[in-house]
């Protein structure tokens, strides 16, 4: 279905002058622009549909590299390239030093909670946080009219307000990201992107002659480079990476590890264990320093328990209801049937129609109605149901796994 | 945005250049000649060079063979302070990066001298400082801060100072043109100017150094600037230096001027909101500058909005810009980072009308009122 959409010559040749932000013509908005392609693009569109635009840059770390000094100011390739595209498009644009800011509210929690023994996403508490915070406060204080990113995602008015959906290209949809965005921010928020497939972006940026057009798609996580997570937590936590043992379920210890914050769960690779059958991590028990590790069926869960849970722009289920939805638990997860039961404390139990492989703690639990992003919430831990637990016994004796 | 263009109000950054300047700088960039060749064409260009310094040296009170042109008031502050080769360094906390950067690189040791509620160095501290460093210490004061305009008794910290038996440098590049500079009155040992703080062009500044005073070159070379600057010299910059220095004078007598219509600003800016705080209001300050605050409103959203609404001022030094805390200047004059933090500067000079002031006060307003408001809806929004 999709990719017929994506084939179908009607949406690859739809005219820019569709952007349409619902704001008066010569709205002012403020653009996010990161310096990549798809920041580029928004902003270039928005300014050629007509809007008065304001390119904000937001320094968030300090790039790396001999040529970094301290109180060195505008370092990094990908400003430079915000502020070429600005003075290409003859926008306004500021570059503002948040590095204090992104560290305090992103990094030292993306570092902790490795440190806890979760995988964290540090995108979506740069979002909550930062840009959609900070900045899009800083957007309201400058009088725009909307604060509008680069983000794959759809915001479609609905009856009752805003609503968010997936992206229209499914294979770059970033709305798992956006989880966490109120309503009231959603209500400022545009997302220009969300209709176009990728490659008609990047052709966009050609043909409004960005210097960008031929950039890379930018790393997972902005300040971590080339997926060196371990040693970015290295530096902000020194000493923090303890080694200690890697275990099977029962606690016999099968190996040694240089550190919790190297394994993720689900992970099969990096374990350095020679066994008969393919082994899996289970858990990551940071008390302990111990990576539990098993076999893939012994990975299987279909028992999410989430955080509080954050709805946008539709009610929670009642207490003791229940309602059916397409899970996410991962971004790369495209999503299962699910059905979802608040507590009496705003957290919620999802349980899944099939099972699936776990997910760390620290992922988020994002819940779909069909292309609607109904609201989400941080997975605290996954289980097993009764049957699934009866069902995988021969083969995943025991689970002590679901920890945290 | 202003339909009637926009305002210019950030001239200790760098000020808008005089007609004049451009005509010196482009008639001698029309010169064939290098100014150390024998021929005409030479000669042609270093008479060019030679004319400027002498204007410039009227500007400041020197001798014109005291005069060592540099690529700008940061290179002259590196010649003095790396150049003078004394041991330890004694500055105010409220120099300029140029300064304070290169003193903590340069320096055995490092003294940083506090200053008072208005930004007035604290004698005390320099006699106690010299008292421990004396004959083995550079002192480096700014004559006038490019935040708040504060000047600092340069003369008395001078006399102090060498009767210690230290080299005394002065950071005088926000001085010219908006004060008299005389660097015979001041005593100093070295002053650090800037071409483009008072309307040349930028890339152009030179450091005086006292005659009879033997210190190394930062940049070494073909001899150039008795030694003292290698490199063939940036003839069009200087000429355009002379011609603003020639024109100087012209700013000086519309100091006064200024003043009025600074003070003015600041005691109408305090009457629409009685919580601005205006600093190093009570001391001697130079008559263009002001650095005060929009209560509540951070330095860059101000900086921000008023560039959008076509006004241009700026907050601390230009790098600075977006942080969420007090400058190192006004964190020196005592002030929280939630003071500080809401400050700007608006810096006036040559080309500034009334009609501009009028509207950088609409514009400061408008943008007061807007926020204020958003905060009132924000509260009544919580509270209800």
């Amino acid at each position: 279905m999709l990719a017929r959409r994506l084939r179908d010559p009607i949406v690859r040749a739809m005219p820019l002058s569709s952007i349409d932000l619902g704001l008066g013509r010569g709205a002012c908005v403020v653009v996010a622009m990161s310096g990549g392609v798809d920041s580029s693009v928004t902003a270039a569109l928005l300014a050629e549909a007509g809007y008065e635009v304001v390119g904000v840059t937001l320094q968030l770390y300090a790039a790396g590299g001999p040529r970094r000094r301290p109180g060195a100011c505008c370092a990094g390739e990908d400003i430079y390239d915000a502020r070429r595209v600005a003075d290409r498009l003859g926008i306004r644009h500021y570059v503002l030093d948040y590095e204090q800011r992104f560290r305090e509210a992103v990094m030292d929690d993306f570092a902790d909670s490795y440190l806890r023994g979760e995988t964290p996403i540090p995108c979506v508490r740069c979002n909550e946080r930062v840009k959609f915070r900070d900045l899009l406060d800083l957007a309201r204080d400058l009088g725009a009219d909307a604060l509008a990113t680069g983000h794959y995602a759809r915001r479609v008015e609905g009856t009752a307000g805003p609503e968010l959906h997936r992206a229209l290209d499914g294979t770059r949809d970033q709305s798992y990201f956006l989880f966490a965005t109120t309503q009231e921010q959603l209500a400022f928020l545009r997302f220009p992107l969300g209709t176009l497939p990728k490659a008609q972006v990047r052709a966009e940026a050609a043909r409004l002659g960005l210097a960008v057009a031929e950039k890379p798609d930018s790393q997972d996580i902005c300040f971590v480079p080339e997926g060196r997570y371990a040693g970015v937590i290295e530096r902000l936590r020194p000493g923090a990476a303890e080694p200690g043992a890697i275990v099977d379920r029962e606690g016999r210890v099968l190996g040694r590890h240089r550190g919790i914050i190297h394994f993720t769960v689900g992970q099969r690779r990096g374990l350095g264990i020679a066994w008969p059958e393919p082994l899996y991590v289970l858990a990551v028990d940071a008390a302990r320093r111990e990576v539990v590790v098993g076999p893939r069926a012994a990975l299987l869960r279909d028992r999410v328990r989430t955080g509080p849970l954050a709805w946008i722009g539709t009610d929670a289920p009642a207490l003791g209801e229940e309602r059916a939805v397409t899970a996410r638990l991962r971004s790369s997860h495209p999503g299962a049937p699910a059905r979802v039961t608040p507590a009496a404390d705003g957290s919620a139990t999802v349980s899944l129609e099939e099972p699936e492989p776990a997910t760390a703690p620290g992922q988020a639990c994002v819940l779909y109605e069909g292309e609607r992003l109904l609201g989400g919430g941080w997975i605290g831990g996954t289980g097993q149901s009764d049957a699934l637990a009866a069902a995988s016994r021969d083969t995943a004796p025991a689970a002590h796994v679901a920890a945290a | 945005m202003s339909e009637a263009g926009p305002i210019y109000l950030d001239y200790n950054a760098t000020a808008p250049v005089k007609p004049a300047v451009v005509d010196a700088v482009a008639e001698t960039m029309l010169l064939a000649g290098n100014p150390s060749s024998v021929h005409g064409f030479g000669r042609d260009v270093r008479r060019r060079i030679e004319d400027a310094r002498e204007r410039i040296a009227a500007l400041l009170g020197c001798a014109p063979p005291e005069l060592v042109f540099t690529a700008g008031g940061t290179e002259a502050n590196n010649t003095a302070l790396r150049g003078a080769g004394r041991r330890a360094l004694i500055v105010s906390a409220i120099e300029h990066p140029a300064i304070l950067r290169t003193a903590e690189v340069v320096a055995d040791d490092l003294v940083v001298l506090p200053v008072d509620g208005e930004g007035v160095l604290d004698l005390g501290a320099l006699d106690a400082a010299l008292a421990a460093h004396g004959a083995d210490a550079l002192v480096s004061v700014m004559l006038a801060n490019n935040e708040t305009g504060v000047i600092q008794p340069v003369a008395e910290i001078a006399a102090r100072a060498q009767a210690a038996g230290a080299l005394v440098h002065c950071d005088a590049v926000q001085a010219p043109g908006r004060i008299p500079v005389s660097f015979a009155a001041l005593g100093v040992d070295m002053m650090s100017i800037a071409a483009h703080k008072f309307a040349g062009p930028k890339g152009i500044g030179a450091l005086v150094v006292r005659a009879g005073l033997d210190i190394a070159p930062l940049v070494t070379g073909g001899g150039q600037e008795r030694g003292l600057r290698g490199g063939t010299e940036n003839a069009a910059g200087i000429a355009g230096f002379g011609a603003a220095a020639a024109l100087a004078a012209d700013d000086l007598a519309r100091a006064g001027e200024i003043a009025v219509m600074r003070d003015g600003m600041e005691a109408r800016l305090r009457e629409t909101e009685p919580d601005v705080v205006v600093f190093s209001a009570g001391a001697p300050r130079l008559p263009n500058t002001s650095c005060l605050t929009m209560p509540g409103v951070q330095s860059e959203t101000q900086v921000m909005g008023l560039d959008l609404a076509g006004v241009a001022v700026s907050a601390g030094s230009a790098c600075s810009s977006g942080k969420v805390e007090a400058s190192h200047v006004l964190r020196a004059l005592g002030a929280s980072d939630a003071v500080g933090g809401c400050a700007i500067r608006v810096s006036m000079g040559w080309a500034t009308t009334e009609d501009e002031i009028e509207r950088f006060l609409g514009a400061w307003r408008a943008l007061y009122a807007g926020l204020t408001n958003r905060w009132k809806a924000g509260v009544s929004a919580a509270a209800g």
